[in-house]
């Protein structure tokens, strides 16, 4: 009976303990995370007044806009795509540079996986700049190619331009969980798959892609993510050519004139709802794996 | 033209950086035998196996299979399987997909993958197991899934990395056996590699001891035993004493040693001797005989006058240490053939004794 009530009074203490550990971190998501995400949610369904103010009246008009109006529909296609794209690039990059660092010998490790993380020490915008005068017309490498008499190219101000960027931005993401899995995985198994008569290729693809998923798909996350929400790079190296959902969002929120918070909330919404599915996949499929 | 060879290995050095890990190896092993290579750790055992398998090739020398030059043929176009130390069993999948997989690399149609996955199965005594993952079994089914994978693909050779090297003392025992059995009903040359020289006595037909990159010795079990060819392979296989001197006379297959306290020993020859030289007469704890000095029994040509230091009485055997000289002792096994709790019955330490060194039962080595 009294080892029962200690036992009680034991859990108790615990669980205040728990919440006391934790209210800094859930205020702060509260206030800062759940708070403003409920906002954008009213908006959404709020009406944009004459002078871009906020008319307390609900409407599912922002969200039929942005399903019936080409403008949105565009850029949520060509924003999936390019984030799509990105991924790709990134794993196609990233795979065999995170298998080469893990194949080199443990002291060349960590200095080549720090090499990975120095630019992250400088600010995105500011090696976004760098990329501008690298790829701008008297740039770094049209000056190169001048010098030897080559003709000009227009490298800056095109998609190939923010495609680059964006692979440029987020390989980090990508390179560190498939770094991490790879690290992970026992070559062994692909000595084991060619002596039962697997070329490198069919060994690659049965055992050892099937076993470093969890980093594929960790890696993919990560860097579809903040690409499919982006619009600094399609900006400042894209040129604002062609309308991306950050642009557009970015666009609703500050410049356009009178401003349209509400669409720029739905379409934000919207973002998430693809994001959400996608999140899903991703943990069914890593939960699959630890069954 | 495999002339009964299943391996040949010719002249085989494999070098990594300025290591010789194997050093001119050359062997023959024969079709449908159990052949252990054995050696402490960092011999080169493993390193033979890795390049019969192809996971690497040698630097200079020739290795065929059934009479087919395969030095620097790929892994997956040889007609050998690995089991390894480690298993690498395919975690992602179960039991029946691993065993599968060599069959579906082959391509081998779907309708018969099945009834060969079930028979392999059935062979290491998993009926039932197959659709469970590995991690889901003990090390000793582990084991017996890789020997499953390995087998179902008809290997004309089955390599095996120490594959016993993880399990516990009795598993091991059992294990040993199994493999044994499984060897001669399935007919096909095994090559174990194992640094465990009981392992390798039971199981093999034939072994080769190893040490740093050379093979030493290739024979049966008994050979190894009983002849050793040089000082290492009386060391590592048992145990035996070791006593120096040089030899004073020898006929075709003996010679007499007579040590620097002038005591003569006589023993058997593996390899021929010249007058002068230095050898060592290596004699088995086993099969020196202990007599009380006075003994008639103690009467014999080649005897050793020592002290009794120390007795270990371990049931089946009494294990005797005695001293022959300051800096030498010997040690001594007899079998405990009576019974009796009377101390008298057994040594005593500080008891002065005569040992017996039957040249028949001993050996004289240069090497």
């Amino acid at each position: 009976m009294a080892l029962n009530t200690l036992e009680r009074e034991r859990q108790r203490r615990e669980r205040r303990n728990l919440t006391l550990l934790l209210s800094p971190g859930l205020l702060w998501l509260v206030l800062f995370f759940a708070l403003p995400l409920l906002i954008i949610l009213v908006y959404s369904f709020m009406t944009n007044g004459p002078r871009g103010n906020i008319v307390w009246q609900f409407t599912l008009e922002q969200y039929s806009t942005l399903f019936t109006r080409s403008i949105y529909v565009n850029a949520y296609l060509r924003s999936i795509w390019v984030s799509l794209l990105t991924t790709l690039a990134c794993l196609l990059l990233g795979y065999p540079l995170a298998l080469f660092i893990v194949r080199q010998p443990a002291r060349w490790r960590t200095p080549l996986l720090f090499l990975i993380l120095i630019p992250f020490w400088t600010n995105f915008l500011v090696r976004i700049y760098a990329w501008q005068i690298i790829l701008s017309n008297n740039g770094l490498i049209n000056s190169a190619l001048n010098s030897l008499g080559l003709p000009q190219l227009n490298l800056l101000n095109t998609e190939g331009a923010t495609l680059l960027g964006l692979v440029y931005g987020e390989l980090p993401f990508m390179v560190l969980p498939l770094y991490a899995a790879i690290d992970r995985f026992d070559f062994t198994l692909l000595e084991a798959a060619a002596d039962l008569g697997a070329s490198r290729w069919r060994g690659f693809l049965r055992v050892m892609l099937p076993m470093t998923m969890p980093g594929i798909a960790a890696g993919s996350v990560l860097v579809f993510i903040p690409t499919l929400g982006q619009f600094v790079v399609s900006e400042l190296l894209g040129g604002a050519k062609v309308d991306y959902l950050g642009n557009l969002i970015q666009r609703l929120f500050l410049r356009s004139n009178p401003p349209n918070w509400p669409l720029g909330s739905a379409m934000a919404m919207a973002m998430m709802l693809v994001l959400l599915v996608l999140i899903l996949l991703y943990f069914r499929s890593t939960t699959e794996e630890d069954r | 033209m495999s002339d009964g060879n299943a391996i040949e290995l010719r002249d085989v050095v494999k070098q990594f950086g300025d290591v010789y890990a194997v050093d001119h190896v050359s062997l023959r092993i024969r079709d449908g035998e159990f052949f252990s290579m054995l050696g402490p750790s960092g011999c080169g055992k493993t390193t033979t196996l890795r390049m019969i398998a192809g996971f690497e090739y040698p630097t200079s020398g020739e290795i065929s299979i059934h009479g087919r030059e395969m030095s620097t043929t790929p892994p997956h176009q040889r007609p050998v399987n690995t089991v390894f130390q480690s298993y690498a069993l395919f975690p992602h999948m179960t039991v029946a997909q691993n065993v599968a997989f060599g069959l579906e690399m082959k391509r081998i149609a779907k309708s018969e993958i099945g009834p060969r996955v079930q028979e392999a199965l059935d062979q290491v005594r998993l009926t039932g197991f197959a659709e469970r993952r590995p991690r889901q079994m003990s090390g000793g089914q582990q084991q017996r899934v890789a020997l499953a994978r390995a087998l179902v693909n008809s290997p004309e050779v089955l390599l095996l990395d120490e594959p016993l090297g993880a399990l516990d003392q009795k598993l091991r025992k059992e294990l040993q056996l199994e493999l044994k059995g499984l060897q001669r009903r399935v007919g096909i040359t095994f090559i174990f590699v194992t640094h465990d020289q009981e392992e390798a006595l039971t199981m093999s037909d034939r072994i080769a001891v190893m040490s740093q990159g050379k093979v030493l010795q290739v024979g049966s079990p008994t050979e190894i035993y009983e002849r050793p060819t040089c000082k290492f392979v009386a060391d590592f296989i048992g145990e035996t004493n070791f006593i120096d001197g040089t030899v004073i006379e020898h006929g075709d297959n003996y010679a007499t040693i007579e040590t620097a306290d002038g005591l003569k020993l006589r023993g058997i020859t593996p390899r021929p001797v010249a007058i002068g030289e230095a050898a060592t007469l290596s004699i088995r704890p086993e099969k020196v005989r202990m007599f009380a000095p006075g003994d008639a029994k103690a009467e014999h040509a080649f005897t050793l006058p020592v002290k009794v230091e120390l007795v270990s009485y371990i049931g089946s055997d009494t294990r005797v240490t005695v001293r022959l000289n300051p800096q030498r002792t010997l040690d001594v096994w007899e079998q405990n053939t009576f019974s009796t709790l009377d101390r008298d019955a057994y040594w005593q330490p500080g008891e002065p004794a005569v040992l017996v060194c039957p040249p028949d039962n001993a050996l004289v080595l240069t090497e």
